[in-house]
């Protein structure tokens, strides 16, 4: 056990999977780094540096620097998965999906089912997403919610170094396509990690917080989020419970239900969009199978429905924040719309 | 070179054997009996057996749309191929995928693609794994001439040459991307563009199994001896439309017809090995009457399937959720 980083717990879940399965593969843009350069070889270890130590341990056949050519190595990845092997391919922003959605889409997530179940495709393909890098629209949406539409992807967003580690050995292990989702503005977050290998259940929720005044659900960032609004909630006498889902595909219905059969009131926190968010899919799981247990009109917080903005002033104003979802709190136990 | 009897008399087989099932697919299709959309590969067997021949349980392929062929060049199951055409519980798919998703990872054949293009980095994956595990095995993207206009085709060129993987792209260039030909879609050309990604080329007439056979040949050695990708330019013909049910008015009038006279890779392939006195006609017309009864049987079984249940439709969309 010992204080890591975000970042270091992820890249020890890769290299102790390595270490233990060889058919473990890495790829993507500048996972090492300095492919046929002059200058150093694992030069960049990923653009913030999550794989970096990875290539000289485990050589230059198995961690794999690409071309930037999304459409040919995801669905390289997706192919080698389904022919034996096990990749943990990098799409290096989330944003960059759209040049390789139908490779994770329509090829990876349906193998299985459209080849009547004689397909094992476990691929693991690690995504930075979220806003506050002052990355402006192309590099700082979430787009969780489009994978987690799709029937065959299993989606995870870890919110904190030990769910990062346990999630991520899980998803390598785990033999569906993996979309794992990381927020690049938590990579120097550290916390208490254990050395050893061990895994965190898909569809198993995280319960941060217990309080009867009312239930928040957060996901990835945004649960620390919640978790600073809870403790300020706390100061004035207000108790939450907060749920992070960890995994948005599948998802711990049980426990949000559970809780919301306690409080009755429910703040759904997601930094995607409010259009066919997790915010929207929660509030559509609390109102069509709990309608009954709701004391209060469901509250969601989320980003708006605009583009990332660039200037620091908009972005800050853009991403949710503990005063927002304690305000969200406040509105629920008044009942107010 | 030289061909056994056996592996000639297969390979006919192989051709015969796509050509009745299409053929026989186009009247059942025709007749209301099949769902969706099938698209028929009549006329481009040469190119499918030629290169699949010599491929091996270690080997991968990845088709287009167009699919039945390569499914039945690769060792395909024929009865349940049919069966998944016509969506019963035991097709090779269970009736998941039907003719546009026809598949058999056992078999090394990893799809037939609804998407335009999906094909080919797969096959580079599929590659990858061979070069990574050491199989020795290769892998073939067959795209159309529609297909090798597509992004994802490019790139893979590219990766498979980066990465100096045992690759083999097979262009299958029938004339016509859906309703448009590909004189007018295909900017530059099929070898032009393998020179430009640093592959070798070959152009060949698909008509012609052995000249497909050779091209391949060489294809496949230099990528199983680690010398990376290479580009084969099939010129051949599909006698049916893009999509059954394609009124086909794009193509001249009396194409097809001159085409199934003039340019008949089976009758090409029949007058090569009887001048040459390798095979006699009577044993070809014994595999044509053995091919017969398989289509017949697989259409009366397929038929006679059960479809799948409501229990069968929430199957398989994971190994475990």
């Amino acid at each position: 056990m010992s204080k890591k980083s975000y970042r270091d717990a992820i890249r020890e879940a890769i290299a102790g999977e390595m270490r233990r399965d060889h058919r473990v593969i890495v790829m993507g843009e500048d996972n090492a780094g300095g492919a046929g350069t002059p200058g150093e070889k694992d030069a960049w270890g990923g653009v913030l540096g999550v794989t970096k130590g990875l290539q000289p341990e485990f050589g230059a056949d198995r961690v794999l620097d690409t071309p930037i050519t999304e459409s040919a190595f995801i669905g390289a990845a997706a192919g080698a998965a389904a022919t034996g092997l096990r990749p943990i391919a990098e799409l290096m922003f989330v944003d960059f999906m759209g040049v390789c959605f139908d490779q994770i889409f329509n090829q990876a997530a349906k193998f299985r089912y459209m080849f009547g179940g004689k397909a094992v495709t476990p691929l693991v393909i690690r995504t930075m997403y979220g806003a506050g890098f002052r990355a402006a629209s192309q590099h700082s949406q979430c787009l969780y919610p489009l994978f987690t539409h799709i029937p065959g992807l299993k989606v995870v967003l870890p919110s904190s170094p030990y769910d990062a580690k346990g999630l991520l050995i899980q998803a390598i292990r785990d033999d569906d396509p993996v979309i794992f989702f990381e927020h690049k503005l938590m990579y120097d977050e550290a916390a208490e990690v254990p050395d050893e290998s061990y895994t965190i259940p898909f569809g198993e929720a995280n319960v941060t917080r217990e309080g009867r005044d009312a239930t928040i659900v957060a996901f990835g960032r945004m649960v620390n989020l919640a978790n600073q609004a809870a403790d300020e909630l706390k100061r004035q006498g207000v108790g939450v419970t907060v749920i992070d889902p960890r995994t948005t595909s599948p998802l711990d219905t049980e426990t949000i239900l559970d809780s919301v059969a306690e409080t009755g009131r429910l703040v759904v926190v997601d930094e995607s969009h409010p259009r066919c968010s997790m915010a929207s899919d929660i509030a559509r799981l609390v109102a069509e199978e709990a309608f009954s247990d709701l004391k209060a009109p469901i509250k969601t917080v989320t980003a708006p429905h605009t583009p990332v903005p660039f200037s620091p002033a908009l972005e800050d104003i853009y991403v949710p924040t503990p005063a927002k979802i304690r305000d969200a709190v406040f509105a629920v136990r008044e009942g107010r719309a | 070179m030289q061909h056994s009897r056996q592996f000639l008399l297969e390979s006919y087989r192989s051709m015969a054997t796509i050509r009745r099932f299409e053929d026989r697919v186009h009247d059942e299709f025709a007749g209301g009996k099949i769902p969706g959309f099938v698209h028929l590969y009549a006329g481009e067997e040469a190119s499918a057996v030629g290169v699949c021949s010599q491929l091996d349980s270690r080997d991968a392929i990845a088709s287009t749309h167009r699919g039945h062929g390569h499914c039945i060049a690769k060792g395909c199951d024929v009865p349940a191929m049919m069966k998944e055409i016509y969506g019963r519980r035991d097709g090779l798919c269970g009736g998941k995928g039907g003719s546009m998703h026809i598949a058999d990872l056992a078999k090394g054949m990893l799809g037939a693609n609804g998407i335009v293009g999906g094909g080919p980095p797969l096959v580079c994956g599929a590659a990858l794994t061979a070069k990574y595990l050491k199989t020795g095995g290769v892998a073939v993207a067959f795209v159309g001439d529609g297909g090798s206009n597509q992004g994802t085709t490019l790139e893979s060129y590219n990766l498979a040459k980066v990465w100096q993987l045992p690759v083999i792209f097979v262009v299958e260039d029938n004339g016509y991307a859906e309703s448009t030909a590909s004189a007018w879609s295909v900017g530059g050309s099929q070898l032009g563009r393998a020179a430009g990604f640093g592959m070798p080329g070959a152009e060949v007439d698909g008509f012609d199994f052995f000249a497909v056979y050779d091209v391949a040949r060489d294809a496949i050695e230099r990528a199983r001896n680690g010398d990376g990708p290479s580009l084969i330019h099939a010129r051949l013909s599909r006698y049916y439309g893009h999509f059954e049910g394609d009124a086909m008015t794009y193509r001249a009038p009396g194409e097809t017809a001159k085409l199934r006279e003039e340019k008949d890779s089976l009758k090409i392939f029949r007058k090569q090995v009887t001048s040459a006195g390798l095979l006699e006609h009577k044993e070809i017309d014994a595999v044509e009457a053995e091919v017969s009864k398989l289509i017949d049987e697989a259409v009366a079984a397929a038929e006679a399937a059960a479809p799948p249940s409501e229990a069968d439709l929430a199957t398989d969309v994971y190994v475990t959720y």
